[in-house]
């Protein structure tokens, strides 16, 4: 369809021209005005208390007591059944959260600018593995953390950035999936690079050399740091390309823990949403499949910009770590991405497939059409509340959201 | 089946390409003959309802 084809055109020009820049960390209540006391965003499509798994409950009660609103985890909990905690999408506050992916209003968020397009995206600031609260940590360790990102950390990240006037994230993705990253499950390089850059600013701004010194040895100790800033990127290239008439680009996929859900350009923000698959992985000591949760995060909003799952071939080291195979399985893993897409983002290359671009512009009737559901790269929470992270794999988005959105997007258009 | 063409087809090494049903690659395997396999599947999983809204949206 002529119409469909021409939105498709402009909705890939918009992915492909943005210019994501990390311009700051500030308090999510001045990122996000309408943020209030007792209101919370999580993870995925819309969700209420009484079909939220484990850790999304536990994540909810421990960060109810570090705001205060609560006194204890068990009167946190009782706020929640009975209403009065609010729960909204981070996806619909132009923000993006891992896993339980929680923002509130004493946390600090990161800022990507799209200076293409003058939008902007926020994420929380990566907590580390293990006991944290985006895996459903609640504990004192997990709060206490929390405290020091609000008020050292975060502060200190912030001030470097504005010193810096922002760093360009287009150039800084491209080196590291060079050097492996798919900035989903691996993000060495990128955090590594991103460290480089903030060092110097951040040491002209510290006058205690042993803060200086924790600070940016948190950034250096954690693999996964760069994986919010991949996030908010992500969000920040894909909000532009939400509601162009007729497109049937994903512009969204993300899940709660109980649903999947995606959105698509041309039928504006309507969730279409299934339930959520298990992920198949490996587990840390100690842990096995009847441990897990079920698939959960906002992060898949990096593959909707054709990395994590759909990069796979630029990082095999990742395929080993998950469980999902050889290195050449990588690399098919991307190709059959190639399936699901209108295009490759010529700046984003991967050296093991001749340079060849990251598969780009997710097309619903593709994935119908095919049957080739899109590749996740996931973390895998415990399923109890207040655990953690138990371990990594590869998990499919539910082929019942792309026919509920390809039956959307007819009726959309009228042809239904 | 023209000579030549049997002569050209038959008188070399089969290179076979098989896309939809398993049997037809296992019944040349278990004559000798090598397949690639293409995976592939019905459009919209076989759905004819959902295959028929994707043909009119154009895929």
């Amino acid at each position: 369809m002529e119409k469909i084809e021409r939105a498709n055109q402009e909705a890939v020009r918009r992915m492909l021209a943005a210019d994501p820049i990390l311009v700051d960390v500030i308090p999510a209540a001045e990122a996000i005005p309408a943020l209030r006391e007792n209101m919370i965003l999580h993870a995925g499509p819309p969700i209420e208390w009484d079909r939220m798994c484990g850790p999304m409950r536990g994540a909810i009660a421990g960060i109810a007591v570090f705001e205060g609103w609560a006194s204890n985890l068990d009167e946190a909990e009782k706020m929640a059944a009975s209403g009065e905690l609010e729960f909204h999408p981070n996806h619909h506050f132009d923000a993006v959260g891992p896993m339980t992916g929680l923002t509130t209003i004493g946390q600090p968020v990161m800022v990507v600018e799209n200076r293409a397009f003058g939008n902007h995206a926020y994420c929380t600031l990566n907590e580390g593995l293990g006991k944290v609260m985006r895996f459903g940590g609640n504990d004192a360790e997990v709060l206490t953390r929390l405290a020091w990102l609000r008020d050292v950390f975060g502060p200190a990240v912030g001030a470097a950035l504005r010193d810096l006037g922002g760093i360009p994230l287009k150039s800084l993705v491209a080196r590291g999936l060079t050097m492996g990253d798919e900035m989903h499950q691996r993000n060495v390089a990128c955090s590594g690079l991103l460290l480089r850059e903030l060092a110097p600013a951040m040491a002209r701004n510290f006058n205690d050399g042993e803060a200086l010194a924790e600070t940016l040895a948190f950034i250096g100790g954690n693999d996964q740091f760069f994986l919010n800033i991949a996030m908010a990127l992500g969000k920040a290239i894909t909000d532009p390309v939400r509601g162009i008439e007729g497109s049937s680009v994903v512009t969204a996929m993300s899940r709660n823990g109980t649903d999947f859900g995606i959105r698509v350009s041309g039928t504006g923000d309507t969730w279409f949403t299934a339930p959520v698959e298990m992920p198949e992985g490996l587990y840390f000591p100690g842990f096995t499949e009847a441990d897990a949760n079920p698939d959960i995060g906002d992060s898949t909003i990096i593959e909707t910009i054709g990395l994590g799952g759909f990069a796979m071939a630029a990082a095999p080291a990742v395929a080993g770590f998950i469980g999902a195979g050889a290195a050449s399985e990588a690399a098919n893993t991307t190709r059959a991405m190639g399936e699901i897409t209108l295009s490759k983002n010529p700046e984003w290359t991967i050296p093991a497939l001749e340079y060849a671009g990251v598969p780009t512009g997710i097309d619903i009737r593709r994935v119908l059409e095919t049957g080739l559901a899109p590749a996740i790269n996931t973390g895998i929470a415990h399923r109890e509340p207040g655990i953690g992270q138990v371990g990594a794999g590869v998990v499919k988005a539910p082929m019942a959201c792309f026919a509920q959105a390809v039956r959307g997007l007819a009726e959309t258009l009228g042809v239904a | 089946m023209s000579d030549g063409i049997r002569d050209t087809l038959l008188g070399q090494p089969l290179k076979v390409i098989n896309v939809g049903l398993e049997g037809f690659a296992q019944d040349l395997e278990r004559q000798g003959v090598a397949v690639v396999r293409v995976d592939w599947q019905p459009p919209a999983g076989g759905d004819p309802t959902l295959a028929d809204l994707l043909s009119k949206l154009g895929t």
